[in-house]
């Protein structure tokens, strides 16, 4: 069988797809990239669906050595990339051939690095999904990050490609250390008053070292709100909590489905990617938008997305 | 009938204040009438105790279109399933002492006995009004208030798989081992998420829930495990 072995699986390397949907009603989360953007690049520079099972690896340190021909490409977070010892480009695709080792350094810039291959890595779905939620030990290879000496499926290339390809530079994002995140007022906004509102979108906060996959805890300003609890309602991605210490939860893909602390609104998804690449000591501000706008915005990123070409590397 | 906006892609309907009968029935009615919409212009819909959490696609959809399915599904008749539902869903619970840790508790504060605290537990009949926080995790309510009970100040890092459990007025079974903060007062044998099963959860979200009292022997027969209860 071709694969990936993995050599060492650095801090937090996960098998992840676009995300598992529709079984909130059995209490599943979605799970699923935390930068979309980026994990959708991998998977277009390799001719993949846009929701093939990649490699999403928190920080860095992977080291894979593959059993079969393919191709890869690495996208998102900077880090230093190298095929049998050489360094390579980020936003490109490379052939992987059997016997070579892959390494990923320490991301300098962001936090999240996605690494796939040609077709996708073979994963059996559970609930319609390979992506691994550590916390409900579901999907991946056993529900849990990999572990040195997994083998990772793959369907092994005939022949090598003739050419590579790039992400354009001007269309890779860039992962600034200070963000501000679009949000679209909501659920218990009302119970927030306006000098709390203003205390909340015009003040800066930082990402405290509770941030993972499941939510970002911020520090700054304490934002109160009239009520203290609700009866445990559904929690949308990017939902905002603020519990009773004042201090923002941002609630990511493998937040819990439902719960009881007052929300103001919800981070526009676009911006909760770049939340993502964010760690502890990281600047976040917010700026309010209608959900009209937030629409807009969603369908000129796709509209981006699907028109940028790839360009050959010479 | 308050329709919020939640995010980008959400809207959450508020049914009421409060938790009732009527507005469970109100929530799964409105429940069924968008489950033709899930897998296309809706992602997924999150129902709990007086609100639902309807999830969409904003690449197919807009907040305008989901509101008025929203409406048209509230407004639509019942029909004759769900005049009859109530599907009742009766669970076996071993309460002996080794599997109760917090019952005496609860009797003491409430001057019962263990045998009526027990008593009163089993002749409740339990609505699922959530599923959530963690895989399987059904939210049954409302106790008798006899034998409601505050959360542990210090919550337990390792809750045995099948714990049956006490918060406020809430109950529940625990689906696999877990941290947790309820009291436990009991155990079912009975596994409340299976993913190789179908289906996954023996309830869902609106079903009914009776508990009868098994002994130990009978608990053992029907796969209940004793193990990792004393390492509480």
């Amino acid at each position: 069988m071709s694969h990936l072995e993995v050599v060492s699986p650095g801090i937090l390397s996960l098998l992840q797809d676009g995300g598992r949907y529709g079984q909130h009603g059995i209490g599943l989360t979605t799970g699923g990239p935390l930068d979309p953007l980026a994990f959708k690049w991998a998977n277009r520079l390799l001719g993949n669906d846009d929701n093939a099972c990649m490699l999403e690896i928190t920080v860095g340190g992977l080291k894979v050595k593959s059993h079969g021909l393919t191709q890869i490409a690495v996208c998102g977070a900077a880090c230093v990339l190298k095929i049998n010892g050489q360094v390579k480009a980020l936003w490109q695709s490379h052939h992987l051939q059997a016997g070579d080792q892959l390494e990923l350094g320490y991301a300098s810039e962001g936090c999240r690095v996605y690494l796939a291959v040609s077709g996708g890595f073979n994963v059996p779905k559970q609930f319609g999904s390979a992506s691994t939620v550590v916390r409900e030990g579901i999907g991946g290879l056993t529900g849990k990050g990999l572990q040195a000496g997994d083998k990772l499926s793959i369907t092994p290339l005939t022949a090598p490609h003739a050419v590579q390809l790039q992400v354009p530079v001007d269309a890779r994002p860039v992962y600034e250390s200070a963000v501000t995140l679009r949000v679209i007022p909501g659920y218990q906004e009302a119970h927030f008053s306006r000098h709390q509102q203003r205390m909340f979108f015009y003040h800066n906060f930082t990402v405290s070292e509770l941030c993972d996959r499941m939510g970002y805890r911020l520090t700054g300003p304490q934002v109160s709100c009239d009520i203290e609890g609700i009866l445990s309602e559904g929690i949308c991605l990017g939902a905002i909590q603020v519990p009773k210490d004042g201090q923002p939860i941002i609630l990511m893909n493998d937040r819990q489905t439902i719960g009881g602390y007052p929300k103001i609104g919800s981070v526009l998804s676009l911006d909760l990617a770049k939340l993502a690449q964010l760690t502890a000591g990281g600047v976040v501000r917010f700026e309010p938008i209608t959900i009209d706008h937030a629409h807009n915005l969603l369908a000129l990123a796709q509209f981006k997305f699907e028109k940028t070409q790839l360009e050959p590397v010479a | 009938m308050k329709i919020h906006v939640a995010g980008e892609n959400a809207l959450i309907v508020y049914f009421a204040e409060a938790v009732s009968d009527s507005v469970s029935q109100q929530i799964q009615h409105v429940a069924n009438g968008l489950q033709g919409y899930v897998g296309d212009v809706l992602i997924d819909l999150v129902p709990s105790y007086a609100s639902m959490l309807v999830i969409f696609n904003p690449l197919k959809t807009d907040h305008l279109h989901v509101r008025s399915l929203i409406r048209q599904a509230m407004h639509a008749p019942a029909n004759r399933e769900e005049n009859n539902a109530d599907n009742t869903v009766y669970l076996p619970v071993y309460y002996g002492p080794e599997v109760s840790p917090d019952l005496e508790l609860i009797a003491a504060n409430a001057n019962l006995t263990r045998e009526q605290v027990i008593e009163i537990h089993k002749a409740g009949e339990y609505r699922v009004y959530a599923i959530g926080f963690a895989p399987g995790f059904a939210y049954l309510g409302e106790t008798d208030a006899r034998i409601a009970a505050p959360r542990l100040a210090t919550p337990r890092k390792k809750v045995p798989k099948g714990a049956v459990a006490i918060a406020d007025r809430q109950t529940a079974v625990y689906p696999a081992v877990s941290p947790g903060g309820w009291n436990l007062i009991g155990c079912c044998p009975t596994p409340m998420f299976n993913p190789d099963a179908t289906p996954t959860m023996p309830v869902a979200v609106a079903d009914k829930v009776k508990f009868y009292e098994i002994d130990r022997e009978e608990f053992l027969k029907l796969g209940g495990d004793l193990s990792t209860w004393g390492q509480l």
